[in-house]
């Protein structure tokens, strides 16, 4: 189901071109943001609670996720050099698979590491909220990436509706309309941070359980759909 | 020995029809698909390659459907006439990736950069390379498994002549070792010097099929229209008409050129620079004024 020279290809893609400053930059600013934030207002836990539920989970890790998950292959399909995955014995699930776990490990690495970082710094992992909105960015990584590379798949405008989604839907609608929060990744991450925490600071609209398995099946479907659609990808030619 | 099978193929792409009703087989040997730019090849070529799916009608290799069948690729290398290939990797890192992909290791992949003698740049990235470069790296990582059939989009585009040699030596000898060679091509001269076969396509359908000389004798036969500048245009003029392979000379004072309808290609366009050296005229312009493939297509059709 994984191919190293796929997952290597996918890194270097990924990772070699501007699209890495991008991924950067985003993490240092959140810990930028908390460093500014701790030197003047202080550890404070609901502070904290609300720059990483804020800031961290509800805008960053979702364009981290749109930023990995499209680029993961998105290029590829624009530019046409994915016929020289396309032309190779190799199972397109698997094609699929292996961008997936690269994509998911860079939104993780890219999202869950700053805002780890981020929250020692808010409060010191005070009621445990550093810990709570890591496992939500690790949880939402996956999710993220498996959405965004199945929308990479689909559609050459993947950036622009993975933006849109990420921050009209995640960030502006899901504040606005409570029904929307329901069908929405940052709330069923979120659900998972609420029984780390334990406590009052992080709260989910979503049950765990219905959160748990919207996430394994998004996840599940989006994959299983992209790899279907490479399986019929279309390469036009230029005529 | 692998055969492609191409059984009344069409596309379309909405009301736009790319390729109509075309059949044809494709054996060893190398076979030239000619066509103007638009024609269809490259779609023809995709739907060969297993990258679009006919609207209508079967592509097989040896009766393997070629459409969703990725276990096909192990007998099929594919050159891409699109440039984009990975340019952050390095030439020897792109041939050495495709090996793997076939389950291969690095010592195939130098052997196909042996192969197009490209082993003195596989370090350089391959955004520094040229277009020819980049065509044999293609290449290389097409040959890397061996493949039984060969399928090249336009593969000469944007070489110079000594690459363009090179490249068809090769070709010529993967055709000689039985393999299926199939490239497309919209220039008669390419094909010409390489095709055993051709396979003609013209607005989506199939023109004319077979032995290279037969269809260049159609092409050939045809009367041709050259406009020539010269030192001397009336002497030049005299001394051609005297010929029978000139139909007809125009003076045109207003250009300052002549306008030469030829009826034998090959004997015209030896007879013209001798007649010039002998009579002592430099030649300043020598250019054909319908040698548009649409013509010369529009003739073969008609025939």
């Amino acid at each position: 189901m994984y191919d190293p020279t796929v997952a290597r290809l996918t890194y270097r893609a990924l990772l070699g071109r501007r699209r890495a400053l991008i991924l950067g930059a985003l993490p240092l600013l959140l810990v930028v943001i908390a460093v500014a934030v701790r030197g003047l207002a202080g550890a404070d836990d609901q502070t904290a609670s609300d720059l990483l539920g804020g800031l961290a989970l509800a805008t960053m890790v979702p364009i981290i996720g749109v930023i990995a998950g499209t680029g993961a292959i998105g290029p590829e399909i624009d530019d046409g050099s994915v016929v020289y995955l396309l032309s190779k014995p190799v199972k397109r699930p698997t094609i699929i698979f292996t961008k997936l776990i690269v994509a998911i490990a860079v939104t993780m690495v890219f999202s869950a590491l700053p805002t780890f970082i981020a929250g020692f710094i808010l409060n010191g992992n005070g009621q445990q909220i550093a810990v709570a909105y890591t496992v939500a960015a690790l949880v939402a990584s996956i999710a993220y990436a498996a959405l965004f590379l199945l929308l990479g798949t689909v559609s050459r405008h993947a950036v622009v509706f993975g933006l849109v989604y990420a921050l009209v839907w995640e960030a502006l609608f899901g504040s606005l309309v409570p029904g929307a929060r329901t069908l929405s990744v940052q709330q069923w991450s979120l659900a998972v941070a609420e029984r780390v925490a334990g406590g009052e600071m992080v709260t989910s609209d979503v049950g765990l359980t219905t959160a748990t398995v919207l996430l394994a099946l998004v996840t599940v479907l989006a994959t299983w759909y992209a790899g279907q659609k490479l399986r019929s990808l279309t390469l036009a030619g230029e005529e | 020995m692998t055969t492609l099978q191409i059984d009344h193929v069409s596309r379309w792409f909405g009301n736009v029809v790319a390729v109509n009703d075309i059949t044809m087989t494709i054996g060893p040997g190398v076979t030239g698909l000619l066509g103007p730019n638009g024609a269809g090849k490259s779609t023809l070529i995709n739907m060969m390659g297993g990258f679009l799916a006919p609207s209508n009608g079967t592509v097989t290799l040896d009766g393997q459907p070629v459409w969703r069948n990725e276990a096909i690729y192990k007998q099929i290398g594919i050159v891409p006439e699109r440039e984009a290939m990975y340019d952050f990797l390095t030439g020897r890192e792109f041939v050495v990736a495709n090996a793997e992909l076939h389950g291969l290791g690095a010592k195939a992949a130098q052997k196909a950069l042996a192969t197009v003698e490209m082993e003195y740049a596989q370090d350089r990235k391959i955004q520094t390379y040229s277009k020819g470069m980049r065509q044999r790296v293609k290449m290389a990582s097409a040959l890397v498994h061996d493949p039984s059939l060969l399928l090249l989009d336009e593969p000469f585009n944007g070489m110079d002549p000594r690459q363009r040699m090179q490249l068809m030596d090769l070709l010529r000898r993967m055709g000689d070792e039985g393999r299926t060679v199939l490239f497309s091509s919209h220039i008669l001269e390419e094909v010409e010097q390489l095709a055993w076969h051709i396979e003609v396509v013209v607005a989506g359908r199939h023109a004319a099929s077979g032995d290279f000389r037969k269809i260049r004798r159609l092409m050939t036969d045809r009367p041709h229209r050259y406009l020539v500048r010269s030192s001397d245009d009336r002497a030049l003029a005299a001394a051609l008409i005297a010929d029978p392979s000139t139909s007809g000379i125009e003076v045109d004072l207003a250009e300052g050129a002549l306008h030469i309808q030829a009826v034998d290609f090959g004997r015209f366009t030896a007879l013209l620079p001798r007649v010039a050296r002998d009579h002592g005229i430099r030649l300043l312009t020598v250019s054909p004024s319908d040698e548009s493939l649409e013509s010369v297509f529009s003739y073969l059709v008609a025939a």
